[in-house]
C-alpha cells in the first residue's frame, strides 16, 4: 500500500510520517509512507493524505505552486475515488471557501465556508488548543471502535478557524468549545479531521489505522 | 469540553535532561527521548524541551533529540532556546517539533514574532516570557522581563510584553516567574492571573511548582489553561497520572485517557 502525504511547504509532515508508519505496523499492513511533492506520487497512491498548518491563504498558495498538485488531487479523488484525509487546514481547503483575513478559493469537496471561531463564552481562549472530546454525530468507518462522548477519547485541536459544512450530513463528528466545532467531515472516500490524528495518541493512531484500513 | 495540560519540561544540555534551581547548579535527569517516551506511555498533555545552553552551544544536539522523539511520541512537541531566527525555526519544525516558543531574540526584536508567525502560522509560534516582580512591597504590583535565564534585566514591563507579543502574532504565552522558578513555593498567581485574563490567547504557567497543589492552582486560581513543571515529575516525586488525579479531584477537568 502506498500512501502519499502532501508536502507543500506546511509544517512538519516528519511526525505526521511517523504516525502513519506507526498506525500500519500495528495494524499489519504493508505500508509505504511517501512525503511528497511530485503530483505523480499522488496519482500512483493507494490512500492520500493532506496536511497543514499556518493562514488559508498561504496553504492555499503554496498548494497552488507546486505544479499540477491541484490537477493530480482532483483526479485521483474526485474522479478515481482514492480515500483522502485531510488534516487541520488540509481540511478547511476542502471548503468552498477560506475567510480568514481575506476570502480565499478552497477545492470545493465539502461545500461551505472556513469562519472563524466564536466561542459564546469570552474567556475562552483562541486558538482553541489543547485536548478536547469529540460528538461522533454519525457512524463512520474511520471511527470504528474508537469511544467518542464526553466520555471517550481525546483529540488535539489547535485552530481559530473551522468548516461551517452547508450539508449539514457532511458532518461526521464535532466537538464542543462554547459552540458547536466542526471536528470531523466527510462524504464519499473523503475525510477530513480539524484535530491533528498524528498528535492525538491513542485516538488519533487509531484513526489513522481505520482509515489505512477503509475501503470506500 | 477542553481541558486543562499538564506539560512536563525537559531542560536539555549537550543532548541530556537537567534541571537548574533557579537555573543554576544542574543536575543530571538522564536521556531526553527516554524521557519523553515515558511521559507519552504516561499521559502528559504535551512535552516541552528547553535547549538551556543553546546560545553558547552546539544546536544539533537538539536537533537529533527533538528527531528521536518525533519518531516515538505522537504527542505535541514545543522546544525552545536560542530561538534566533526563522531558519532556526524551520529546522526545529522539520524535525519534529510542533511549536517553538520565542524567548530573547523576541525581546531584542519584537518584530520576530509577527516574521515567524506570518511564516509558520501563530499555532506554532509560543512568546516565552519570563517576569521578575520588581515593585517593592506595598507597591501596585509591577514585573519586568529578564533575558538570559533570569539574569540580565531589560526595564521592559512583563505585562505590557505580553499583550504586544500576542498582537504580534504569538499563538499562545509561556510565563515563567523567574523569582519562583526552581523554589518549588508555587506559581506567581497574581502574575499568571493578570496575564491569562489580560489575553485572548492560551496561557501556560510555569515557575514554582513543588506539589500537586500549585498544579490546581495555576489553572484555579491564575486561569492558566495549561502548567509546567519539571523536577517534580523528572526526580519521581510524583507522577503525571498522580498529577491528573489530583486536579481531578480539585475539580479541574483533565484529560484521562490511559485507561480508555
Amino acid at each position: 500500500m502506498r500512501i502519499a502525504i502532501i508536502d507543500y511547504g506546511s509544517g512538519n509532515l516528519c511526525s505526521a510520517a511517523k504516525a502513519f508508519e506507526r498506525a500500519a505496523r500495528e495494524s499489519s499492513l504493508q505500508a509505504e509512507v511517501l512525503v511528497t511533492s511530485h503530483p505523480e506520487d499522488v496519482r500512483l497512491a493507494d490512500h492520500i493524505v493532506l496536511p497543514g498548518v499556518g493562514a488559508y491563504a498561504d496553504c492555499r498558495a503554496g498548494l497552488d505552486a507546486v505544479d499540477g498538485m491541484v490537477e493530480a488531487l482532483n483526479e485521483a479523488v474526485i474522479a478515481n475515488g482514492r480515500p483522502f484525509l485531510g488534516i487541520c487546514v488540509g481540511l478547511q481547503l476542502l471548503a468552498s471557501r477560506g475567510l480568514e483575513y481575506k476570502v480565499t478559493e478552497g477545492l470545493g469537496w465539502i461545500p461551505g465556508d472556513v469562519v472563524s471561531l466564536e466561542p459564546s463564552d469570552p474567556s475562552l481562549k483562541i486558538p482553541h488548543m489543547g485536548w478536547n472530546t469529540v460528538e461522533l454525530v454519525r457512524d463512520h468507518p474511520v471511527w470504528a471502535g474508537i469511544p467518542t462522548g464526553p466520555d471517550g477519547l481525546h483529540a488535539y485541536f489547535v485552530h481559530s478557524y473551522h468548516l461551517k459544512a452547508a450539508n449539514p450530513a457532511h458532518v461526521l463528528a464535532t466537538a464542543d468549545y462554547a459552540e458547536t466545532v466542526t471536528a470531523c467531515v466527510g462524504r464519499d472516500n473523503i475525510i477530513g479531521t480539524q484535530f491533528h490524528p498524528e498528535k492525538s495518541q491513542k485516538l488519533g493512531l487509531a484513526l489513522i489505522s481505520n482509515f489505512l484500513k477503509w475501503r470506500p | 469540553m477542553l481541558k486543562a495540560r499538564v506539560i512536563p519540561c525537559l531542560d536539555v544540555k549537550d543532548g541530556r535532561v537537567v534541571k537548574g534551581v533557579n537555573f543554576v547548579d544542574l543536575k543530571d535527569a538522564g536521556d531526553p527521548v527516554e524521557s519523553a517516551k515515558a511521559y507519552d506511555a504516561a499521559g502528559a498533555d504535551e512535552l516541552c524541551f528547553l535547549d538551556i545552553t543553546a546560545s553558547h552551544e552546539n544546536r544539533g544536539t537538539i536537533l537529533d533529540v527533538v528527531r528521536r522523539t518525533a519518531e516515538e511520541c505522537f504527542m505535541p512537541v514545543t522546544v525552545g532556546g536560542g530561538i534566533r531566527t526563522t531558519d532556526n525555526i524551520r529546522d526545529l519544525l522539520k524535525a519534529g517539533a510542533d511549536k517553538v516558543s520565542i524567548n530573547t531574540a523576541a525581546v531584542l526584536r519584537r518584530e520576530f514574532i509577527r516574521e515567524a508567525s506570518e511564516k509558520f502560522g501563530a499555532q506554532c509560534i509560543v512568546a516565552s516570557v519570563d517576569a521578575k516582580r520588581v515593585s517593592k512591597e506595598g507597591e501596585p504590583l509591577k514585573w519586568e522581563i529578564f533575558t538570559h535565564g533570569g539574569r540580565t534585566p531589560t526595564g521592559i514591563d512583563a505585562i505590557e510584553y505580553a499583550q504586544e507579543v500576542v498582537d504580534l502574532g504569538a499563538g499562545e504565552i509561556l510565563l515563567t516567574s523567574m523569582d519562583r522558578d526552581g523554589t518549588k513555593i508555587g506559581f506567581d498567581i497574581d502574575l499568571t492571573r493578570k496575564i491569562a485574563d489580560m489575553l485572548t490567547v492560551p496561557v501556560i504557567a510555569s515557575g514554582g511548582v513543588g506539589t500537586l497543589e500549585h498544579l490546581v492552582e495555576g489553572v484555579r486560581d491564575g486561569h492558566a489553561t495549561a502548567v509546567l513543571a519539571a523536577s517534580i515529575f523528572h526526580f519521581g516525586e510524583y507522577s503525571i497520572r498522580e498529577a491528573k488525579d489530583y486536579m481531578v479531584k480539585a475539580g479541574i477537568p483533565m484529560r484521562m485517557d490511559l485507561d480508555k
